[in-house]
């Protein structure tokens, strides 16, 4: 018989353990701020130490946080806009329960010290093998999804989704190509410059496609549905998803400016990464004008304020990304401060915030609520975040220009003005500001914890949810 | 052909299919079936809602 409830089941775990993870990874990047103000943080146990802790807290909150918060909604929308229950049910069971394990042995092989030392993708080559096996089960699961689909249209947001896990799939193979000498250690099978360039295509394309395609097709649902009205404009939506898409892809070698990688790839990293401004303030807008006519709503709606908010971010980072990538300001920027607070501005502002809205939104209908438990809590929460974010990045600003300046700064027979630890020195204010920035953001998800938790104990476990049966032309 | 010529075959290639995506994106005969793709997320608010068992 043909299903006429859609599958909650596998969205409700990842939904879950989003809150969870996020509470883990940004834990993590709370002790990483603080070992850089006091070093000897952690009593010298090298488990703890910064160099392990760091790819830990990197892959917590990309990979474990926005990674099961992906999966949550991205079954959620495909199975309603296409009207349809998950198909293969079974393998949707298996990515959760598979990713899940790959995030608890990323959380034992990184403090190991276990890794092959490609930034974003440290883990070892057995994990790389379940990675794979799961996330081919994730493609399966969506495009089987979307080909026994009861609607005419893919809804764009599943566009984008298409997108995300059909790219990931191939950076993840090609850039962990390796050779496996023991069960823990693998050597790239790359070398040199070219080791660099693929790493800096996957490296790009993971803040590309992971973390911005993907959200992007959160955004396109549930900014929609919050605000109570359709996108914008669909048509640009289109525009947005092709030219985005193909635009990322050539934008990575701005991470390796003036380094062994010849001129004329540098430059057409820095043009791409230049271009790429206009679809991404493309998507920005259509989310925005999205509100125009429920800008009201704004007022007294804390969940539209992650949204909108998020995408102010989202606007800002993709103004300051390609700024950077022009050379002779990445040669201030790069290796400063200012790159991680770049980051930190889109993680948190664009990424972090639009997942937590869409969770807002989300978590109340899993278990069978109008609404969150308090929509008080989640108004504190968006204040939090938002003077979190802003005390964050506005620190790192000034001390990444202020490191920057003062790395190049020489003196007229061509001695360095200042030594290394002068540099340092000068970066303490800055790091309590950003250690309080950081806290502050971490401490909104811990009221989110407890809001979802009294959401979950006065809701009930929705498995019911109907299909609509009305035949679509 | 020198690598000039091929980038600049390249570059107008590309330049052809952006503007083949702008101008299949806003034609009028597909104006319709983007307006029904953009409410979609909206289709089950008024859809009758099936009295079948559920599973």
């Amino acid at each position: 018989m043909e299903a006429t409830t859609y599958n909650y089941k596998v969205v409700r775990q990842f939904a879950i353990m989003t809150v969870v993870w996020g509470i883990v990874g940004m834990l993590l990047g709370v002790i990483l701020a603080s070992q850089l103000i006091w070093p000897d943080l952690t009593f010298g146990i090298e488990w703890l130490s910064y160099g392990r802790l760091r790819p830990l807290h990197t892959n917590a909150v990309i990979f474990a946080f926005g990674g099961s918060a992906m999966f949550a909604v991205s079954y959620y929308i495909v199975q309603r806009t296409c009207q349809v229950r998950l198909w293969a049910e079974k393998l949707a069971a298996f990515t959760f329960w598979g990713w899940t394990l790959v995030i608890v042995l990323a959380a034992i092989t990184l403090p190991l010290g276990y890794t092959s030392s490609k930034e974003y993708a440290e883990l070892e080559w057995p994990i790389d093998l379940l990675i794979t096996v799961v996330w081919v089960s994730y493609a399966l699961v969506f495009f089987g999804t979307i080909v026994k689909r009861k609607t005419k249209h893919i809804y764009v947001s599943n566009w984008f989704f298409g997108a995300y896990i059909l790219v990931i799939a191939i950076l993840h193979l090609v850039n962990n190509a390796e050779l496996p000498v023991t069960l823990t250690k693998s050597y790239s099978a790359y070398s040199g410059v070219q080791d660099a360039m693929v790493q800096w295509w996957y490296g790009h394309n993971a803040v590309g496609f992971f973390l911005t395609t993907a959200f992007l097709g959160m955004m396109y649902y549930f900014i929609p549905k919050q605000a109570g009205r359709p996108i914008y404009s669909y048509r640009l939506s289109v525009v947005h998803f092709w030219s985005l898409n193909f635009i990322y892809m050539w934008a990575g070698p701005h991470h390796l400016q003036y380094t062994a990688l010849p001129d004329w790839a540098q430059s057409l990293g820095m043009v791409f990464s230049l271009m790429l401004l206009a679809p991404s303030w493309g998507g920005m807008m259509n989310g925005i004008m999205t509100m125009s006519g429920a800008w009201h709503k704004l007022r007294t709606d804390p969940i539209l304020k992650f949204m909108v908010t998020a995408l102010s971010f989202y606007g800002m980072s993709t103004f300051e990304g390609p700024m950077m990538s022009i050379k002779t300001v990445n040669a201030l920027s790069h290796y400063t401060e200012w790159t991680v607070g770049h980051v930190h501005s889109g993680a948190l502002g664009w990424v972090a915030m639009i997942t937590i809205g869409s969770m807002y939104y989300l978590i109340p209908r899993l278990f069978g609520r109008e609404s969150m438990y308090s929509t008080k809590l989640i108004e504190w929460h968006f204040w939090l975040s938002t003077i979190g974010v802003v005390l964050y990045i506005a620190a790192l600003w000034i001390a990444g220009v202020a490191q920057g300046l003062m790395w190049r700064a020489a003196n007229a027979d061509g001695t360095l003005t200042y030594s290394f630890a002068q540099v340092i020195n000068t970066m303490y204010p800055f790091y309590g500001i950003r250690l309080m920035g950081g806290a502050m953001f971490f401490s909104g998800m811990l009221i989110m914890a407890w809001n979802v938790w009294q959401t979950t104990r006065q809701g009930r476990v929705v498995n019911d949810a109907p299909i609509p049966q009305a035949v679509h032309a | 052909m020198d690598s000039g010529t091929i980038s600049g075959i390249v570059t107008i290639v590309f330049v052809l299919v952006f503007i083949g995506i702008v101008w299949w994106a806003y034609s009028r005969d597909n104006k319709q079936a983007f307006e029904d793709a953009g409410r979609l997320p909206f289709e089950e608010d008024n859809a009758p809602i099936s009295k079948g068992d559920s599973k």
